[in-house]
């Protein structure tokens, strides 16, 4: 039944139904339905991330989208269906994903330079070595010089880029992205953009977003899934073709981009009403 | 100013002192000395080392009675904090204790212990346990979720999980059960010595009584008094160092 | 609360083993506790310790809750008489029984004073931070409406501290439940005091528990009550 709804299709906008093919997704997701007491989250939802591309979660507030990321991270249980990394079946969190949590899951007695290296540092990696990798994540969000400060002496932007290089520095493939730039500011929206098709271009790694602004959405993915309003399946998946390799100014001018912008809004905008 | 608040607290201890002294000197009572009597036998005391001695005998049973609380009081916290089923099992006795007035078992424990230094003891932990386990079962229970949370995606294992974030996260408030418990450690120590045998501080309090020399009474009931209040400072300034980041509560939106 | 049946249970057995003699089978205690319930020595008992709990936390009622709006609403009282507060909040006020017991006698006075002190602070600590916690908005309102400084206090200062004040009370009756019994320990010629040197000369170990089973059971009511209520009146606390 979920099939159907991927297949919508557009006259003049190229919908493609995501490929089905296992080995070119590095996450399926099938079937999965997820309750919390009578509050149905997730119904019957399936979705394919294509392995090295970025696939976007767009949805009405509270339809489940970081119930979905929870769960392929492992945090959760689905009630049903199953999801799988790389055509291993999810049985708890992985070396293989990483998340960057929407409220932050900062440590606060801990400064920045431990709380991005806290994942290394439960995975055994050595202090000297993973303070390395953090530097250079730190740097890479733009904290350097905060390496010493807690949590409560940033603002909440430069928190979430604490989380963010947190996740980064532990060099997973799938990257699970919960509103990571919700409290970031538009200069570093942007950059943060486009390090992230950066990593996804060279390092050929998958990342899944979930996002508010349609206009990032649209920007930054090879792929948008629309999501209903809760019980939570996938209303459409989008996959922008004409202006990937364009650069960002024409992008954001470019006639599909618009198009598919619109269109979005408007599926949006009945569930609102 | 910032002497202004310094200068505050000084002004309002000679005011109260100073009514101390003027009350002693109508006097209101006959048992109410002044307040420099009673600071010149406490002097006295001082230079004739009685009052050493008296608190080397006063702190053994506090000393000893703490140290069992919060061991005892901080694992029992930590597991019932940790397990549902010892929650189920535990909290609720501690919850009675806690509002109980379990000073009523003095008497109890003075006839299955004697007069010794055990019933003393006992009388300490029994005041200063329960606060103890609640807070830091309290504490354990409340570690934010999202934190645990971040950790199991990032591979924590159960220790991990307990020993870098529970427990990093719980210890403030442990610290403070910790402190509340000796407060309640002092009070029971202070029973005891009255109540039981007087010992101690305990002994020069009711010894003065009974000769009415009152000045002494009053300087050694000062000198406990300052000396709970300070320690507890200290320690309250020493926590407010150790988790300067802590308090400032939870970093998340 | 459920596994109290447990303790309880444990309780029998333990009593039943004839382990110790300090510790009687629950049952027996609970036979006894009926049977002495209605006695004169033990109604005057409840009667004395209930007089000097009430005396004790009206007391601290009626001068911590204006005290604590006074320091919370004046600075240079708030710095002068603060410290004080904290300083006998955490003191061993055990220690000041014998003060007292020379001062007011062997007597009520000398327990309800025991008392007072020992719920007093908490009130006012938390009298003060509820007020201090207060809107100035809803400050200026009161003013700009023309309300008087008496008139303030009461329609405003006391409501809006609710909350906190309520908290406080709770605490400070708790506090109060243990004040009364250690006073009466020390003073031991009335209510449940005088009863523990009785039945402990005595010996009469169910009689002795009967009575610490009365007493943990009406303290724990007391503070569940009371929790209770405070919760009933803290819904608003979250939407000031
Ligand atoms: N722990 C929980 N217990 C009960 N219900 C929950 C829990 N977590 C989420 N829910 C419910 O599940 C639904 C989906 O929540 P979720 O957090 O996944 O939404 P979301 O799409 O991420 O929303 P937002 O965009 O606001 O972050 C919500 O309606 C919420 O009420
Ligand atoms: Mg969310």
């Amino acid at each position: 039944m979920a099939m159907h709804q991927i297949e919508k299709s557009y006259d003049n906008l190229q919908v493609v139904v995501p490929p089905a093919d296992v080995a070119q997704s590095a996450v399926s997701v099938r079937n999965v339905s997820k309750g919390y007491g009578n509050v149905e989250a997730l119904r019957d939802l399936s979705l394919e991330f294509p392995r090295g591309q970025l696939t976007s979660l767009l949805g009405p507030s509270g339809c489940g989208k970081t119930t979905l990321l929870k769960i392929i991270a492992g945090l959760l249980k689905a009630d049903s269906g199953d999801v799988e990394v790389n055509g291993v079946k999810v049985a708890g969190p992985g070396p293989d994903r990483a998340f960057v949590f929407q409220d932050f899951a900062l440590l606060p007695w801990a400064n920045v330079m431990r709380n991005v290296a806290f994942g290394l540092e439960l995975r055994g990696i050595a202090k000297s070595e993973r303070e390395a990798i953090a530097e250079k994540y730190i740097k890479n969000v733009g904290l350097a010089g905060f390496e010493r400060s807690y949590p409560h002496e940033l603002s909440g932007g430069m928190r979430q880029r604490v989380g963010l290089a947190r996740a980064l520095s532990v060099d997973a493939q799938v990257l699970l992205l919960d509103e990571p730039f919700s409290a970031v500011d538009e200069q570093n929206r942007r950059k943060f953009q486009e390090d992230m098709l950066e990593l996804v271009q060279k390092e050929k790694k998958t990342f899944i977003f979930v996002t508010h602004s349609i206009e990032e959405a649209v920007y930054v993915s090879d792929q948008i899934a629309v999501l209903l309003p809760r019980p939570s399946r996938v209303s459409e998946v989008i996959r922008p073709t004409s202006f990937r390799h364009k650069d960002a100014a024409n992008i954001r001018r470019d006639p599909e981009y618009l198009d598919i912008i619109d269109r979005i809004w408007a599926s949006l905008r009945n569930y609102v009403e | 100013m910032k002497h202004r608040s310094l200068l505050l607290k000084l002004l309002s201890a000679l005011l109260v002192f100073g009514a101390w002294e003027i009350a002693g000197r109508i006097p209101v009572s006959f048992a109410f000395p002044t307040f420099l009597e009673s600071m010149q036998a406490l002097l006295a005391m001082t230079l004739d080392g009685r009052i050493f001695v008296a608190y080397a005998e006063t702190l053994k049973p506090l000393v000893v009675g703490i140290v069992i609380s919060a061991v005892f009081g901080i694992s029992l916290g930590l597991w019932t904090g940790l397990s549902q089923r010892f929650d189920w099992l535990f909290s609720p006795v501690f919850i009675v204790m806690q509002a109980a007035p379990l000073a009523a078992l003095i008497p109890l424990l003075v006839m299955a212990y004697g007069i010794g230094l055990t019933s003393k003891v006992f009388v300490v932990c029994i005041m200063a346990m329960p606060v103890i386990v609640l807070n830091t079962s309290g504490a354990v229970r409340n570690t934010p979720s999202s934190i645990k949370e971040m950790a199991t995606s990032f591979l924590a294992r159960d220790r991990d999980v307990i020993l870098k974030i529970i427990i990093p996260a719980a210890s403030p408030v442990i610290f403070s059960g910790l402190r509340l418990g000796i407060s309640a450690g002092f009070i029971g120590a202070i029973l005891a010595e009255l109540k039981i045998t007087p010992t101690g501080v305990g002994d020069i309090i009711t010894y003065s009584r009974s000769i009415a020399d009152y000045p002494s009474m009053y300087a050694a009931i000062f000198s406990i008094i300052a000396l709970a209040v300070v320690f507890l400072n200290l320690l309250e300034r020493f926590e407010n160092f150790l988790f300067a980041g802590n308090n400032r509560g939870y970093a998340s939106d | 609360m459920s596994s109290l049946v447990i303790w309880a249970l444990l309780w029998e057995i333990i009593g039943r083993m004839d382990l110790t003699f300090f510790i009687p089978p629950l049952s027996h205690v609970i036979v006894t506790l009926f049977d002495i319930i209605g006695t004169p020595a033990f109604l005057k008992a409840l009667s004395e310790t209930g007089y000097a709990f009430f005396g004790g936390v009206v007391a601290s009622i009626v001068i911590g809750i204006p005290v604590g709006i006074l320091i919370g609403k004046s600075r240079l009282l708030d710095e002068m008489i603060l410290p004080w507060v904290n300083i006998f909040l955490s003191a061993p006020l055990t220690a000041l029984v014998p003060v007292l017991m020379v001062l007011f006698g062997f007597g009520m006075t000398s327990i309800i004073i025991t008392t007072t002190l020992f719920a007093i602070w908490i009130i006012i600590l938390n009298t003060r931070a509820g007020v201090m916690q207060i809107n100035r908005s809803m400050i200026e309102m009161a003013r700009s409406f023309g309300a008087k400084p008496l008139e303030a206090f009461f329609k405003i200062y006391f409501w809006a501290a609710l909350p906190e004040i309520l908290g406080g009370v709770r605490i400070g009756v708790i506090r109060a439940v243990k004040g009364v019994i250690i006073g009466q320990l020390l003073i031991s010629i009335v209510g449940f005091g005088a009863l523990f040197e009785l039945y402990s000369s005595n010996f009469l170990m169910t009689h002795f528990w009967a009575v610490l089973v009365v007493l943990f059971a009406m303290a724990f009511s007391i503070s569940e009550v009371l929790a209770y209520l405070e919760r009933r009146v803290a819904y608003y606390a979250a939407k000031r």
